[in-house]
């Protein structure tokens, strides 16, 4: 199993390099053209998801919303489930797809990359009602030109066992050294949860000067990372899937720390614990998710059909509710099968959008205008191994 | 036709033996030697850090950054305990049960029981790894078996980690040594007491020297395996990391390969280095 292991790191490895050999180098934005019009479906669609974003009836018969596109407008969906950003980003490279729901901290990367084409957003007739606040955005636009159609959004809020746990109304409850929940804490297992770290001290230690957790000089990431390696030592576990962090919260090996709004709904369906969630005062770090169109798209109609689809009221409160997300259409709001649904997520609270910084890709261009002295996706991958020691 | 071709292959060897030899020498010198060796190569690569795409100049930065950095330090050594540790409860495990099952039990039981100690390789990994998980947690199995004694379950942790992955290997011990029992033939046991030595001199200087290359077999299994997990110690682990669980935030995360592969070859390096000794020590050679 082992050598086996070795052998398949290896073939990716070689796949890997084959790939992106192929593709172009781009430091600037590079000239991929926008469609101007749309013209008759190709009948056919391949696409990368998010699981649960492309659902056909074949995990829960009564979840379809992928077989009445296909009936509406002809195109047959194949869809691609990815589980990371990086494999997203990598499948895409590989070409053969027609469109992608990236997070932010994908679609900088496939933008620049040039691997995905602007949207001409005239062509997408939903888009008009689709929460303003998620148009134009850093991870999802450049200089005012849309990158993809929003999808939906949701918060790592602060989830706490409602019995054990006073509200606590700043991030501090899990930052603290002298946290009374020590070694009942838990954080999100990825590199991007340093911008968590730093988000707390843009408001804790302004002398840092951090004015966007996803961009930080190396002063200001070894601030972050000196923090989480605080915080390591009150950690009972990290968790990256979320089963696992579900279980561990009714177990009661976690009694508070950085979690999704799924989460909590999951564990309170249940009778084990009680477990409520908040934005604290310094705000939240979230996702959100946005349809793009490969720049080599061979079905580009149906992949502009499908972004319409996908954001029309009805099918986006399905998928919102299926993956437990807030949707980004406002219409939507009205057709979830949940009346509270919206209401839940903050679906059309634009103040509580505003609070949260929304996973970027960190890169040494700075998002905040100091120039190249930030520090990359790469470096904080090592920090974050650090970090866990 | 046919005919012609088998008198053809009948009359040289060299050929009927390459054609023979052919594919699975391809399949060892493409898919594990070649596939090794774009690893190596690779490892010397760097990754554009905007871009994330792969830099074809060859340069030492990823073994630098492994070699300076006190982490990946701590982190290998932490591995290789890990591995020392699961591999020497296992074979403490693995001895009086390939005993009982090659020895005492009567021969129409013995396939019974092989097959029950086989019977786990049967269910999922991970379904195995999670139920360890639950046993673990706050009160699980453990801590309720364990709470009139007055001690409180390991936890999450590097403890928990290591007996799981005791657990997931032992059948890959008990079997190479219940192989070596198996051709231990009794009557050397009954000659060695009849020379009245003790159960505990037999076991010295008659089983262990005997069923030796059966146990550094399945050593190799053990440690091999547990230097090549990574799931194991993320499901019970708690906030520890192992070796392979860099290469995987490497691959998976950070899209970074080079640093990647040049990660992945501490644990080669380590098991080679492991099987130089096995070698030295005449193991491998009535094996």
């Amino acid at each position: 199993m082992y050598k086996k292991k070795v052998v398949l790191g290896a073939l990716a490895a070689l796949a890997y390099v084959v790939t992106s050999a192929t593709s172009t180098m781009a430091a600037s934005l590079p000239n991929v053209p926008m469609a101007k019009s749309l013209g008759k479906g190709e009948g056919a669609l391949n696409i990368i998801v998010w699981a649960g974003y492309a659902e056909n009836g074949s995990n829960d018969k009564t979840v379809d919303w992928v077989n009445p596109f296909t009936k509406a407008t002809g195109c047959k969906v194949s869809a691609k489930t990815a589980g990371t950003s990086d494999e997203m980003v990598s499948l895409i490279k590989s070409g053969g797809y027609d469109g992608v729901s990236a997070s932010g901290d994908a679609s900088l990367r496939l933008i620049y990359g040039g691997q995905v084409a602007p949207v001409n957003t005239a062509l997408v007739p939903n888009y008009a009602t689709i929460s303003p606040f998620l148009k134009n955005q850093k991870w999802n636009s450049v200089n005012g030109t849309m990158f993809g159609v929003p999808h939906g959004w949701g918060a790592n809020v602060l989830a706490y066992n409602a019995a054990k746990v006073k509200m606590p109304t700043s991030w501090s409850a899990v930052f603290d050294a002298k946290s009374p929940y020590k070694g009942k804490i838990t954080a999100y297992d990825s590199p991007i949860y340093i911008a968590d770290a730093a988000m707390y001290l843009m408001s804790t230690k302004p002398s840092l000067g951090i004015k966007n957790p996803y961009s930080l000089d190396k002063t200001q990431l070894a601030a972050a990372v000196a923090l989480l390696k605080t915080q390591r030592a009150n950690v009972g576990e990290y968790w990256s899937d979320y089963t696992k962090s579900v279980q561990s919260f009714e177990s009661g090996n976690t009694l508070l720390g950085s979690s999704w709004q799924v989460i909590a709904n999951t564990i309170n369906g249940g009778t084990k614990v009680k477990v409520a969630s908040t934005v604290p005062k310094e705000g939240a770090t979230g996702w959100s998710d946005t349809w793009m169109i490969s720049a080599k798209a061979k079905h580009p109609n149906c992949m502009y059909q499908w972004m319409n689809w996908i954001t029309s009221p009805k099918v986006n409160a399905q998928v919102a509710e299926y993956f437990g997300e807030a949707p980004s259409q406002t219409l939507a709001c009205t057709q979830t099968a949940d009346k509270n649904f919206c209401s839940t997520y903050h679906a059309t609270d634009a103040a509580y959008a505003s609070k949260i910084w929304y996973w970027t890709t960190p890169t040494t261009a700075c998002l905040d205008g100091r120039g190249n002295i930030c520090t990359d996706y790469a470096t904080w991958t090592q920090a974050w191994t650090s970090i866990k020691g | 036709m046919l005919q012609r071709m088998n008198t053809w292959l009948y009359r040289h060897k060299g050929v009927r033996a390459a054609l023979l030899l052919a594919l699975p020498v391809l399949w060892l010198a493409i898919a594990y030697l070649g596939s090794l060796a774009v690893m190596l190569i690779s490892s010397l690569w760097s990754v554009d850090s905007f871009t994330g795409i792969i830099q074809h100049h060859l340069t030492l930065t990823n073994f630098h950054q492994i070699f300076t950095q006190k982490v990946y330090g701590t982190i290998a050594l932490r591995s290789i305990f890990v591995a020392l540790v699961v591999t020497v409860v296992d074979g403490l495990l693995a001895i009086p049960i390939a005993l009982f099952i090659a020895k005492v039990l009567k021969p129409r039981f013995r396939s019974v029981v092989i097959s029950l100690v086989l019977v786990p390789l049967w269910a999922s990994y991970l379904v195995k790894t999670y139920a360890w998980r639950s046993m673990f947690s706050d009160g699980g199995v453990l801590a309720w078996l364990l709470k009139p004694l007055g001690v409180s379950t390991p936890g999450f942790g590097l403890t928990a980690t290591t007996i799981t992955l005791a657990y997931l290997w032992l059948p890959y011990m008990i079997l190479p040594i219940y192989a070596g029992l198996d051709r231990l033939p009794n009557s050397l046991l009954e000659a060695s007491s009849d020379l009245g030595a003790p159960a505990m001199r037999t076991f010295r200087s008659i089983i262990l020297p005997i069923i030796y290359p059966a146990i550094i077999a399945g050593s190799i299994f053990t440690f091999s395996l547990s230097l090549g997990d990574y799931i194991v110690v993320k499901v019970v682990g708690g906030t520890s990391q192992l070796v392979a669980n860099v290469i995987a935030d490497n691959v998976g995360t950070a899209g970074n390969l080079p640093f990647a592969t040049a990660m992945a070859i501490l644990p080669i390096a380590t098991i080679l280095g492991y099987l130089f000794i096995v070698r030295r020590s005449g193991a491998l050679e009535n094996f």
